[in-house]
C-alpha cells in the first residue's frame, strides 16, 4: 500500500481578479506561501507536481515548463498532470504516490489558473471533440446543468424542494466565504437572490455557479519520518481513491453516479471509514454547482439517494450542521480551476490540524477532500487525518 | 504524396489578456523610450535582461534597474528560412543570444541590417563574438521589435 | 499595444487561432454518410450486445470491434435536458438552445442533441414544451453535409 505520507503544510494565494501581476508571479506568490506555512525551502524539495486547467486557458502551453523558476524546479524532477476540474486531485494523488513509494521523501505540488487571461468556457469547451459533442456541450454551465437536471427528475421530486436546498446551498456557502480570508466571492444572499437570479443554463441561475477565479495553491506532501522531524502538527493522509467513466456523457448513468461513488468507496476503505456521515469531522467537496453538490452528498454515502435536498434544508451540511460540507465556501466562491482541487485538499489539511482560522470546524480530526473533473467524468477523493 | 485522408478542418480560436505586471510594463516602456532596461539581484548581484520580478536562482524580488548598454557579442545564431504562422519576422532571418555588455545572461533577438539571401556572407558577417548593436524602429510602441535588429559592426 | 483595465493594470490582447485538420476515420465517415441519407446509425457490441449512437469503432467497456452496425429509430424520449441562455467566444451554437440527452429506440445510450421547433424565449413556456420523458422526433436540414448538424433539432411529438 506504500508507506505514509504527512502533509506538512499549504498555502494559497489571495483568490480573485490577479490582473495587476504575471502568471508566474502568482504562481510564485502560492509558492512562497506554503514555504511560509511548512517551514522549509526550495533545497528541501526532492519533486515538484504541477498542473492547471486545459493549458489553452492561458494560451502558453506546458506551463510546467513555463514556471520552472516561479515552482524552483529547476534541476528536480517534475510531474505535470491536467484532468480538468478534478487536476488539483490528481496533483494531490501524484504527490502522494511519489512519497508513499518511497521516491521522494518530500514533494511540492501546485495548482493554479489565471482564469481571467482567457475565456474558461470556450476553453473548457475543447474538452469536446469537434464531430459532436462540441456543438452542445456549452461549456461547463451546460454539462453540469444537464446533470443537475438528470438528477432532479431521477427521483419524482417536487423541483420547489430541490430548487429550495440548491438556495439553501448558494445563500450559506457565499456566507460562510465572507470568514475565508482568501475566498473569491463573498456575498449576503437571500433564498429569493438566488432562485430570481439570471438564469445561464437552466437550470442554473447566475448564483448556482462558481466565478472564474484566479489563484495557487500549494501543499507539501512529506515521508513520515521529514514530518516528524520538522512538523509539530501534520495531517496524516488516510485515504485516497480515483474514478473515471468512459468519454461518451451518456454511456454511464451520471445521477447514481459511479465514479464518485467509487472514488469514495477507495478512500473509505483505506481509511477503515464505514459511517461516513458519522465518521468524518469536515467535507470539502469540489462544488461549482449547487445541484451537483447536492448530487455528490448522495453519492458519497452522507444520505440515502433522494435524501439529499431534504437533509439539506434540516442543516445537516451547514457549517453547524452534523457535517459540514465546504466551511471555507468552496469552488462555488472560489474557482482558480488548476488550484481549486488542490484546495480542498489545503482546507481539509487545515481544518484536521487546526489551522483554519475563522472557519475552522471545532475538534475537526477527519476531513473528506474531492474534486471532480471533465464533462461529469472523473473523481477523485483523499481523506486526511490528524492521527497517523 | 500519398494517400488523400478524410479529415474535418476546424480551428480553435481562443481570446487572451494577458496580464503583464509592472515590472515587464516598464520594461516595455523603456523600448518606447530607445532604452533596454535590466534589473539586479540584490542577492547573487546579476543583472538579467529584460528585466524580471524576480530572481530564478535566488527566487527573492529582484532590485535595481539599470539602463543596459545597447552593444554586445553574438554567443549563437541560427538563421531561419521557412515560413511558419506567427513568426517574428519573413523567412530568410536570424534569431541570436547577444550578450550585452556588462549584463550576466542572453537576450534573444534578431540580427540584420544586410543582406541574408548568401549564407557564406552571413557566415562570416554572424559569428560567435561578433559584436552587434541594436537598431531602433522610428515608430515605437513598447514592443520587443521596437528594436528592429542587432546589426553586426 | 498594451492596454489598460478599469483597475489600470497592464495587459496584452491576443487571439490563439490554431488550425487542425482531425482525421475523420471510418467510423465516423460511414456515421455522417448515414446522416446525408437522413439516417442514425449506431453500432452493436458482439460482446455485451450494446447499441451505442453515435457509431463507434469500439466497445468501450469490452474493448471488441463493433462492427454491426443497427439503424435506429428517428424518435425516442427526453431523459434530461437544458437550456442554454449565454454565450461564450466562438461558441459553434448560438444561444439560446436547448440539449438533451435523447434515448432514441433501438440504442442503449442517449445521444445528445437540440430540442427546437418553438420559441424558446420564455422559461416557462419551454418547461412546459418540454419535459423528461417527453417524445421527440428528428428534424432534418434540406441540405446535407455530412455533419451533427444535419439534424437540425429534435422537435417534440404533441
Amino acid at each position: 500500500m506504500g508507506r505514509p505520507v504527512a502533509i506538512i503544510g499549504a498555502g494559497q494565494t489571495k483568490h480573485g481578479n490577479r490582473s495587476e501581476i504575471t502568471y508566474p508571479d502568482l504562481v510564485r506568490e502560492g509558492v512562497k506561501s506554503v514555504f511560509e506555512d511548512a517551514g522549509v525551502g526550495p533545497d528541501d524539495i526532492d519533486g515538484v507536481v504541477f498542473g492547471t486547467m486545459p493549458s489553452m486557458m492561458e494560451g502558453v502551453a506546458l506551463t510546467h515548463f513555463y514556471f520552472a523558476d516561479a515552482l524552483q524546479a529547476v534541476g528536480k524532477p517534475i510531474l505535470k498532470s491536467e484532468t480538468c476540474g478534478s487536476t488539483g486531485m490528481s496533483l494531490a494523488l501524484t504527490g502522494y504516490y511519489w512519497v508513499a513509494s518511497g521516491m521522494a521523501d518530500m514533494v511540492l505540488v501546485v495548482g493554479s489558473e489565471k482564469m481571467h487571461e482567457g475565456d474558461s468556457q470556450a476553453t473548457m469547451t475543447t474538452v469536446a471533440e469537434p464531430f459532436y459533442l462540441r456543438y452542445f456541450i456549452a461549456g461547463a454551465p451546460g454539462i453540469f446543468s444537464l446533470q443537475s437536471k438528470l438528477w432532479i427528475d431521477r427521483y419524482g421530486l417536487s423541483e420547489e424542494l430541490v430548487r429550495d436546498a440548491a438556495a439553501k446551498i448558494s445563500v450559506d456557502h457565499h456566507n460562510d466565504a465572507f470568514d475565508n480570508p482568501v475566498a473569491h466571492i463573498k456575498k449576503k444572499l437571500t433564498m429569493d437572490d438566488v432562485k430570481n437570479s439570471k438564469v445561464v443554463v437552466y437550470p442554473s441561475r447566475l448564483w448556482d455557479i462558481c466565478p472564474n477565479s484566479d489563484g495557487a495553491c500549494g501543499v507539501i506532501f512529506a515521508s513520515e519520518e521529514k514530518a516528524k522531524k520538522i512538523c509539530r502538527n501534520p495531517a496524516w493522509v488516510k485515504g485516497v481513491g480515483y474514478s473515471g467513466e468512459e468519454y461518451w456523457f451518456d454511456d454511464s448513468d451520471k445521477v447514481v453516479w459511479k465514479s464518485a461513488i467509487n472514488a469514495a468507496k477507495q478512500a473509505y476503505k483505506m481509511a477503515g471509514i464505514t459511517n461516513p456521515i458519522e465518521e468524518l469531522d469536515v467535507a470539502e467537496i469540489y462544488n461549482p454547482f449547487t445541484y451537483v453538490e447536492l448530487l455528490h452528498y448522495e453519492c458519497f454515502g452522507f444520505c440515502d439517494f433522494g435524501k439529499a435536498s431534504d437533509l439539506t434544508l434540516k442543516g445537516i451540511f451547514a457549517r453547524d450542521g452534523k457535517l459540514p460540507c465546504d466551511p471555507s465556501g468552496g469552488v462555488l466562491c472560489t474557482n482558480p480551476i488548476g488550484a481549486s482541487g488542490l484546495i480542498r485538499v489545503a482546507e481539509a489539511a487545515m481544518q484536521v490540524t487546526g489551522k483554519a482560522g475563522d472557519h475552522q470546524i471545532e475538534d475537526a480530526k477527519l476531513g473528506f477532500a474531492h474534486a471532480m473533473g471533465g464533462a461529469s467524468q472523473f473523481n477523485g477523493v483523499m481523506i486526511v487525518g490528524s492521527e497517523l | 504524396m500519398g494517400k488523400n485522408f478524410e479529415t474535418l478542418e476546424h480551428q480553435v480560436w481562443l481570446p487572451y489578456k494577458f496580464s503583464v505586471g509592472p515590472v515587464f510594463n516598464r520594461f516595455f516602456e523603456g523600448l518606447k523610450e530607445g532604452k533596454i532596461l535590466g534589473n539586479r539581484c540584490p542577492k547573487c548581484n546579476k543583472v538579467l535582461v529584460p528585466a524580471r520580478s524576480f530572481c530564478p536562482e535566488c527566487f527573492v524580488d529582484m532590485g535595481d534597474w539599470e539602463e543596459v548598454s545597447q552593444e554586445g557579442e553574438v554567443v549563437t545564431w541560427a538563421q531561419a528560412n521557412y515560413e511558419f504562422f506567427g513568426a517574428p519576422a519573413e523567412p530568410p532571418f536570424i534569431g541570436a543570444l547577444i550578450r550585452l555588455d556588462h549584463t550576466d545572461c542572453n537576450f534573444l533577438h534578431l540580427v540584420g541590417g544586410f543582406d541574408l539571401s548568401d549564407i557564406d556572407a552571413v557566415k562570416s558577417k554572424v559569428k560567435s563574438g561578433a559584436r552587434v548593436k541594436a537598431v531602433w524602429s522610428d515608430v515605437k510602441k513598447g514592443h520587443m521589435l521596437d528594436i528592429k535588429f542587432f546589426e553586426p559592426e | 499595444m498594451i492596454k489598460f483595465d478599469k483597475k489600470g493594470n497592464p495587459f496584452i490582447e491576443a487571439e490563439g487561432i490554431i488550425p487542425y485538420e482531425t482525421a475523420v476515420g471510418p467510423t465516423w465517415h460511414r456515421f455522417f454518410e448515414g446522416f446525408k441519407e437522413e439516417r442514425i446509425y449506431g453500432t452493436k457490441c458482439p460482446k455485451c450486445n450494446r447499441v451505442l449512437v453515435p457509431a463507434r469503432t469500439f466497445c468501450p467497456r469490452c474493448f471488441e470491434d463493433m462492427e454491426e452496425w443497427v439503424e435506429l429509430h428517428q424518435e425516442g424520449r427526453v431523459k434530461g435536458w437544458a437550456l442554454v441562455d449565454y454565450e461564450y467566444f466562438g461558441m459553434p451554437t448560438k444561444p439560446p438552445f436547448i440539449f438533451s440527452v435523447i434515448g432514441l429506440e433501438g440504442a442503449d445510450c442517449g445521444l445528445l442533441h437540440l430540442i427546437g421547433g418553438f420559441d424558446l424565449s420564455n422559461l416557462e413556456t419551454v418547461r412546459s414544451r418540454v419535459k423528461t420523458g417527453s417524445r421527440v422526433r428528428a428534424v432534418w436540414e434540406k441540405e446535407k453535409r455530412g455533419h451533427i448538424m444535419d439534424i437540425r433539432y429534435f422537435a417534440p411529438i404533441d
